[in-house]
């Protein structure tokens, strides 16, 4: 009786031995999979970037009208868009336009979204860019509001974040209408280019 | 054959284990205020609804917790950016009056580490306030604790809904003390870099549709010289 006894409480052990080390081994697992694979990962296009004979960079972005347009906020629209947007009715918002994008890089296949603000504040006119990218960051833009000879604008970066935070840099719009004449193809597209350099000091 | 039964039964009660204890980890304390919040200098507060259906247009993929408005909105479905948010709300004052406009666009972040409790949300600010410039911010945000604390407890509950007050400073860099960093594109800072911090005070959420009812806030701190007085 007592051989059958320490026998099972043997085999018990074993078995409760191996459900702790199951245990332990599991909770190693989760935390090993939760370090090992990222919780986040944004999908990168290739980066389409030129280099130039100064050594600065260019990439080009941009919009196909009207499909990649997903917001005009300006007061008085007849057909708002997206429909049923209600653009708030007051007095300080009656010289503003924003509106919202999404951009495409030289290859046509969409990487971000893009709001471009325009307004008259006082008797100074305002026009900005902000792109975002999202496996990129974000870079601010203020736009000369007067047209350049050759019907583009021309403006400063102001600020970027992550990969543009080192960067300084132009970019101009431009508004090129489509000749193409297909079924689908868009009313036209607003050009977007950046030059940019890098100004931070090389690592060694 | 039944040591095996017991070590993959283990292996999955040891996961569900760390499941349990990563979210209800007491260690994890809920984020301080940021210094901008009670700063001495000047401030510019904002305040907007954090509801889907208060804001002029938000978008996503479809297929997030809060769903985009109006339902017409093109959605953001291409791989680069199904994992991000545009909203475009109305920025208001301290005396409710209307302010600006608003965008905001927020990615999640690839810095996103759970076993640190982050859960953090790449995210810029367009502001632009007739009179006093357009601002552009950039900030990480931690959802961290509002997962924990107010999707999950709507998950949990039996009406999918949490209802009560909930409150935090989203903030959590790129600036130092968890702030924001402001830059003015143009009006009486242009030019200038600040800190800002935002806010976020949820009172009910759904399952279904997101932020019911919450209220957002960003204070932008402004610089301490005598021009920071866009009066003088």
């Amino acid at each position: 009786m007592r051989q059958y006894w320490l026998a099972q409480t043997t085999g018990e052990n074993a078995l409760l031995r191996t459900f702790i080390v199951g245990i332990l081994l599991g909770i190693a697992a989760a935390a090993g999979a939760l370090y090992a694979y990222p919780a986040v990962d944004q999908h990168r296009e290739l980066s389409i970037i030129s280099v130039l004979p100064n050594g600065g960079n260019t990439e080009s972005f941009h919009i196909n009208v009207p499909m990649d347009r997903i917001m005009i906020g300006a007061p008085g629209q007849p057909e708002p868009l997206p429909a049923g947007m209600l653009w708030p009715a007051d007095e300080i918002l009656a010289d503003v336009r924003t509106e919202l994008f999404k951009i495409r890089n030289s290859r046509d296949k969409v990487v971000g979204v893009a709001v471009r603000n325009a307004a008259k504040d006082g008797g100074t006119d305002l026009l900005d860019w902000v792109l975002h990218l999202p496996a990129r960051g974000s870079v601010f833009v203020n736009m000369s509001p007067d047209a350049m000879q050759g019907g583009y604008r021309i403006g400063k970066f102001r600020a970027g974040t992550h990969e543009f935070a080192p960067l300084t840099g132009t970019m101009t719009e431009s508004w090129i209408v489509d000749t193409t004449g297909g079924e689908e193809a868009p009313d036209g597209r607003i050009e977007l280019f950046l030059r940019f350099v890098n100004d931070e000091e090389p690592t060694e | 054959m039944k040591y095996v039964v017991a070590l993959v039964v283990g292996l999955l009660f040891g996961a569900l284990v760390f499941v349990v204890g990563l979210i209800y980890n007491p260690f994890v304390s809920k984020q301080n205020l940021s210094p901008v919040t009670v700063t001495s200098l000047q401030t510019i507060t904002l305040s907007f609804s954090g509801a889907a259906t208060d804001s002029i247009v938000l978008t996503n993929n479809g297929e997030s917790d809060t769903t985009p408005y109006p339902e017409k909105v093109l959605q953001l479905w291409e791989r680069p950016i199904r994992q991000s948010t545009v909203m475009v709300t109305v920025l208001r004052d301290g005396l409710n009056r209307t302010a600006g406009i608003g965008v905001k666009i927020s990615s999640l972040s690839e810095d996103t580490d759970l076993l640190a409790a982050k859960a953090l949300v790449d995210s810029v600010w367009y502001m632009y306030l007739p009179g006093k410039g357009a601002y552009f911010v950039e900030q990480t945000e931690n959802y961290w604790s509002y997962l924990r604390q107010v999707v999950l407890a709507a998950h949990r509950s039996s009406a999918n809904v949490w209802k009560g007050n909930w409150y935090m400073d989203t903030t959590f860099g790129p600036g130092a003390l968890r702030t924001a960093k402001v830059t003015a594109g143009s009006g009486p800072f242009e030019g200038r870099e600040m800190l800002g911090v935002e806010s976020l005070t949820t009172f009910v959420y759904s399952v279904n549709d997101g932020p019911v009812s919450a209220q957002g806030r960003f204070i932008i701190e402004l610089p301490p010289t005598p021009e920071a007085d866009p009066e003088s």
